[in-house]
């Protein structure tokens, strides 16, 4: 290997070159090594731990109203959803539920997000793509949401705002108002969103058929989210393992049988729909009592293991916690979904040409702290 | 046929071009639509939210006193160890001793604005500011005592 000198060749004379960890399309530290003949790609290896802060093991040290904080830090594009799904964890093992409103604002709260976690996506893959204007158009109505976010939860990207037993503080009184503007400009800019992007013959000609990756492969992979359902793999967690009344809702799992980048893209732009929906199924429904069950000063959960899924906009998230009875959880471990679709990224991007991997990474909507944690 | 799909091609990227540079045009000759926040020339107007998550301050009243009994329950509920409180014993007007606070140390380097120590707080002594200019040149100037030199715990707060 030289780093300066001659380029490093295998003995098959392939091509070996690094994109990141310092690289804006790799959308954080992420270390792809590539195998390259001419421009066709091998081979890819994930090389990973740039960013790794030790989460879980910092977790065990920590008692269980405490160690949610640090989960925002994990995929902080849907921070809200990961401190729901610890704070869920948490209930399980005290055997409560929060408050029919505290579960009402939570859902809320977690469509926004994937509604700003999805509009970011689709602003960075424009970008990733060669199109800079998608990234502004994006940021805009994301924009909207943050203030909603840091108007009633007092942040805009690691809230917090989750607690075991309900939501933290209740909704600012302008919380609904705000909610239905913001979904009226939403709702306009969709057109907007197609216009830019989804009709595009360029866009078209680098996403459709590029980066395949079959139901089976998909599934043995371990994909979630996205990623899975554009390969039609049925695996939406708000579905089949309803949480926080989800259940209650009318909403559509959306699923694609491309299998293609093309495909993982419609999905997600129509999930953002279905966002809405279920934000304007809620918006003016929101139970009237408690926001917060009481719970104890020290929460102590019995001895035994206790597992909660929640869908993030990635996918699949797990909080896995084994308890001694202790004050504090003896072993946390997170399931996380960046680090799933990641594994499948050799699959998708074999035999492509190095510019359609920057389209194919683009699609998992890859979050890189959390695959390291 | 290769010809008439060559066509279509062709008049369907103009087309899908078109689309987008009608939608771009459009903002581009109508900057009543850019929402970019002038940062720091609206320093003035900027209002943050009221429940802006800025740092951790103690309100002081006229009479300079403040409500922290030293329960320390902010310092167990922080995560980081950001908050440390050093205690002393007072002497009361009646002779009898007394716990209070020394220092309320407060180190904002290692302070993520979880809001935990608020909500933990049983006697309502601190609260989150809406301030959000942090940078300073030295490390040691964001170690903070919240209370004021000579201020003591109002009455009745226990």
């Amino acid at each position: 290997m030289s780093l300066l000198g001659e380029p490093e060749l295998t003995e098959d004379g392939e091509f070996v070159i690094n994109i990141g960890p310092q690289h804006p399309s790799t959308h954080g530290v992420l270390h792809l090594k590539v195998w390259l003949d001419g421009e066709t790609i091998k081979k890819v290896q994930p090389h990973l731990g740039y960013i790794h802060r030790s989460i879980e093991k910092m977790s065990e040290s920590l008692s269980y109203r405490n160690f949610i904080f640090a989960t925002s830090r994990m995929d902080y594009l849907s921070a809200h959803i990961n401190n729901e799904a610890c704070a869920l964890t948490v209930e399980k093992g005290l055997g409560i539920e929060a408050p029919p409103r505290a579960q009402a604002i939570r859902i809320l709260m977690a469509e926004l997000t994937r509604l700003s976690s999805h509009q970011l996506w689709w602003g960075c893959m424009g970008l990733d793509l060669g199109a800079v204007s998608p990234f502004f158009y994006g940021f805009r109505e994301r924009e909207s949401i943050m203030e909603v976010m840091e108007e009633t939860c007092g942040a805009r990207l690691t809230q917090n705002y989750m607690v075991p037993g309900g939501i933290m503080y209740d909704i600012h009184p302008n919380f609904q108002n705000r909610v239905k503007n913001v979904l009226k400009q939403i709702k306009e800019n969709f057109k907007e969103y197609d216009d830019l992007l989804t009709g595009n013959v360029i866009f078209e000609g680098r996403t459709k058929g590029v980066g395949y990756l079959s139901p089976e492969d998909a599934i043995s992979y371990g994909c979630t989210g996205p990623t899975a359902r554009g390969s039609g793999v049925s695996c939406d967690v708000r579905k089949w393992f309803p949480y926080d009344g989800y259940d209650k809702l009318q909403f559509n799992e959306i699923l694609e049988t491309g299998g293609d980048c093309y495909a993982r893209y419609m999905v997600r732009m129509a999930e953002m729909r279905q966002s809405v929906r279920i934000i304007e199924q809620m918006i003016d429904n929101i139970p009237e009592g408690d926001f917060q069950t009481k719970t104890k000063a020290v929460l102590k959960l019995p001895k035994g293991e206790f597992y909660q899924r929640v869908e993030t906009a990635r996918g699949e998230l797990g909080v896995y916690i084994v308890s001694d009875g202790a004050a504090s959880p003896y072993r946390i471990k997170y399931r996380s979904p960046n680090f799933s679709n990641l594994s499948a990224l050799e699959h998708m991007a074999k035999g492509a040409k190095i510019g359609d991997l920057v389209a194919i990474m683009a699609t998992i909507d890859l979050v890189i702290p959390d695959v390291d944690r | 046929m290769f010809i008439k799909d060559y066509i279509g091609t062709i008049y369907k990227s103009t087309v899908s071009l078109l689309k987008g540079m009608k939608l771009t045009g459009y903002y581009f000759t109508h900057p009543k639509k850019i929402l970019t926040e002038e940062y720091p020339d609206n320093r003035a107007t900027l209002k943050m939210a009221d429940r802006f998550r800025g740092e951790v301050v103690m309100p002081h009243d006229d009479n300079n006193e403040h409500r922290c009994t030293g329960c320390q329950a902010c310092e167990i509920a922080c995560p980081n160890g950001t908050i440390k409180i050093i205690t002393k014993q007072e002497l009361q007007a009646d002779g009898k001793k007394k716990k209070a606070i020394d220092a309320f140390v407060y180190h904002l380097e290692l302070c993520t604005m979880c809001n935990l120590c608020v909500v933990a707080c049983p006697s309502d002594a601190i609260v989150m500011a809406q301030t959000f200019e942090h940078s300073v040149y030295d490390k040691r100037q964001l170690k903070k005592t919240l209370n004021k030199p000579g201020s003591k715990i109002m009455e009745g707060v226990e």
